[in-house]
């Protein structure tokens, strides 16, 4: 009874603003997503306490009243730490997934209007891109620029290119075979104008699932990054470098080693949830 | 084997050997682009200009790009892996024990994972939309959806810091038992299969379904066969090159997670060479890591599509 309740009510809460029904699981993956979107954009004013600062005077502490999430390994408090990471990891993952869709897109719709060679040498480059595992692309980069904010976000968009290129080529080349593109291209239309108008507003929506798809590919290539000491540097942290910071409390069991964890768990699962739970008007719009 | 089929497994090998030269130019070009000069950072800031200038005539660094890169690939094929810049002995030399010690870790987690995952992916096919199909489904998304390091540190929580069954780090040059070898090993092993099995699950289960799918399936179902009769004589033997096809491409997760376990257990195998020499910028060490594990890749990715093309019954 609750249950139907509540679905109705949360359908009713999208339905009249977007026109799509959301299900009760992808309106709980929608939340968690927006509760971390929200503590990324405001967590300066949120946090207890400021991050740089020695405020317990145990190291790993456990759980408290006063340090939510315990202490680190040098006495600074995990959940400021966490709440600012959320910056970080939610920040540069989609600065780059944006870049990364942007670009793919771009040049998988011009590739399958386009054709010919363009296309041929185009697939085969990216192809060839793909076959590189990301985490040693990453390690390759790393190892040769260093490790900055910018560099990380082009590396992780350039990382991910060619997948969304390959999504989106597939989706318009067969919208470039329906006749309204026939058409258009006999009124004499150019091909930015067949990519822009045509082909875009046909493929947007399994476009925007993949975009969500590869955010939480970023999200996890990043965190490994970070891990590996090879991501965000000091003094910044995002949530990878947090666990890597307090590995050391692992044989203690303390909170700060798996509470990062759980923030990243919890940031990809819900988007997975979210898009497993999309409408299918949004979803499978081409098929 | 006709000459359609050859013709496709020629081209797709052809691909392959065009994707490494593209891979190895890329590898080559993206740590030799490096702002500051090799040979001043190998002298030190203290080395007279002549030194450097000695240095950089002797390692060729004045000749074009392209020549350098041609003169690296000989030597690569040639068994010639350049010299480290940490510690001045012969790349092949470091590589040498640490990849046969990656290639066991790799093993073993095949050995356990390939049939713990074809069970549980093929059985959650067999019995779509009961109870046990979803509790694999969600638990394979789980694990999918967190990163690798997370599996690890959950595991040493688990089994090291709660149960107390197994030493949370391990080194491979200290094994003096049988016990003592399984002990170093669970770990890694463990991380590294609920990673891959988790890929592989998802892939046999999708490939059993779409095989059950079939008309022919559904015509076996109306003449009255029983339940694992349509999976084990019809479904299974059309299945399999889509599944060994799902393994192969699952196996080649493994090189992301190889290097999170290497890392997180200190094991002393070639991924955590590699992460150690980014920590040192010793690019000759990083381009041949780099290339094993491309390489090791690349031959993942089209064994499982030359598998897929074989395994067709249309192109026979």
């Amino acid at each position: 009874m609750t249950m139907t309740n509540s679905e109705t009510k949360a359908d009713r809460i999208s339905g009249t603003r977007l026109g799509y029904r959301f299900n009760i699981i992808g309106m709980v993956g929608l939340s968690v997503i927006l509760f971390w979107a929200l503590i990324a954009i405001f967590a300066p004013l949120i946090i207890p306490y400021p991050v740089g600062e020695i405020v317990d005077l145990d190291y790993f502490g456990p759980m408290s009243r006063d340090f939510w999430l315990g202490s680190d390994y040098l006495g600074r408090d995990m959940l400021s730490r966490i709440l600012m990471g959320a910056r970080y990891t939610v920040g540069i993952s989609l600065a780059a997934v944006t870049i990364a869709c942007f670009s793919g897109v771009m040049l998988g719709m011009f590739a399958a209007v386009a054709g010919g060679w363009l296309d041929t040498v185009l697939s085969r480059f990216l192809d060839a891109l793909n076959s590189i595992p990301s985490k040693l692309f990453g390690l390759v980069v790393v190892a040769a620029v260093g490790s900055s904010i910018p560099v990380l976000i082009l590396t992780l968009s350039v990382i991910y290119i060619p997948g969304a290129y390959r999504f989106a080529r597939a989706l318009a080349v067969n919208i470039n075979a329906m006749d309204f593109i026939t058409v258009a291209r006999i009124r004499g239309e150019s091909t930015l104008y067949l990519i822009r108008s045509e082909i875009l507003p046909n493929i947007v929506g399994p476009v925007l699932a993949d975009l969500g798809i590869r955010f939480v590919f970023i999200v996890l290539l990043l965190s490994g990054l970070s891990f590996l000491g090879l991501g965000v540097q000091p003094p910044y942290a995002d949530w990878g470098a947090l666990v890597r910071e307090n590995i050391g409390g692992l044989p203690f069991g303390a909170p700060a080693v798996m509470a990062p964890s759980f923030a990243i768990a919890s940031l990809t699962i819900s988007v997975n949830l979210l898009i497993d739970n999309l409408p299918k008007k949004i979803r499978d719009r081409s098929e | 084997m006709n000459n359609r089929v050859l013709s496709l497994v020629l081209s797709r090998l052809l691909i392959a050997l065009i994707t490494l030269v593209i891979v190895s130019f890329a590898v080559f070009f993206a740590t030799t682009l490096l702002p500051g000069d090799t040979a001043t950072i190998l002298l030190g800031q203290a080395a007279t200009p002549e030194a450097v200038e000695g240095l950089r005539k002797a390692m060729h660094l004045d000749d074009p790009a392209i020549f350098r890169f041609l003169r690296w690939i000989v030597g690569l094929l040639q068994g010639d892996l350049g010299t480290s810049y940490a510690n001045e002995m012969p790349v092949a030399d470091l590589i040498g024990g640490r990849f046969i010690n990656t290639l066991q870790l790799a093993g073993v987690t095949a050995l356990f994972s390939v049939p713990i995952a074809l069970t549980l992916g093929i059985t959650a096919a067999m019995l779509r939309g009961s109870l046990y199909d979803r509790a694999v489904t969600v638990l394979t998304i789980g694990v999918i959806s967190v990163p690798e390091f997370m599996i690890a540190t959950s595991a040493v929580l688990i089994f090291a810091v709660y149960l107390k069954w197994l030493p949370a780090l391990s080194f491979a040059n200290e094994v003096t038992s049988l016990t003592e070898l399984l002990r170093i090993y669970a770990m890694p092993v463990i991380t590294l299969t609920f990673v891959i099995s988790a890929q592989m699950i998802r892939m046999t289960r999708a490939a059993v379904i779409e095989t059950l799918n079939t008309p022919y399936v559904e015509m076996a179902l109306l003449k009255g066969a029983s339940r694992p009769r349509i999976v084990f004589r019809h479904a299974l033997p059309n299945a399999l090159g889509p599944i060994v096809n799902a393994v192969a491409l699952s196996l080649s997760y493994l090189l992301g997670g190889v290097i999170i376990v290497e890392t997180i257990f200190n094991y002393p195998g070639i991924a955590k060479l590699m992460v150690d020499a980014v920590a040192t910028r010793d690019l000759p060490l990083i381009q041949s890591c780099a290339m094993i594990f491309c390489l090791g890749y690349l031959l993942l990715i089209t064994a499982a599509d030359i598998i897929a093309i074989l395994s067709n019954p249309r192109l026979r």
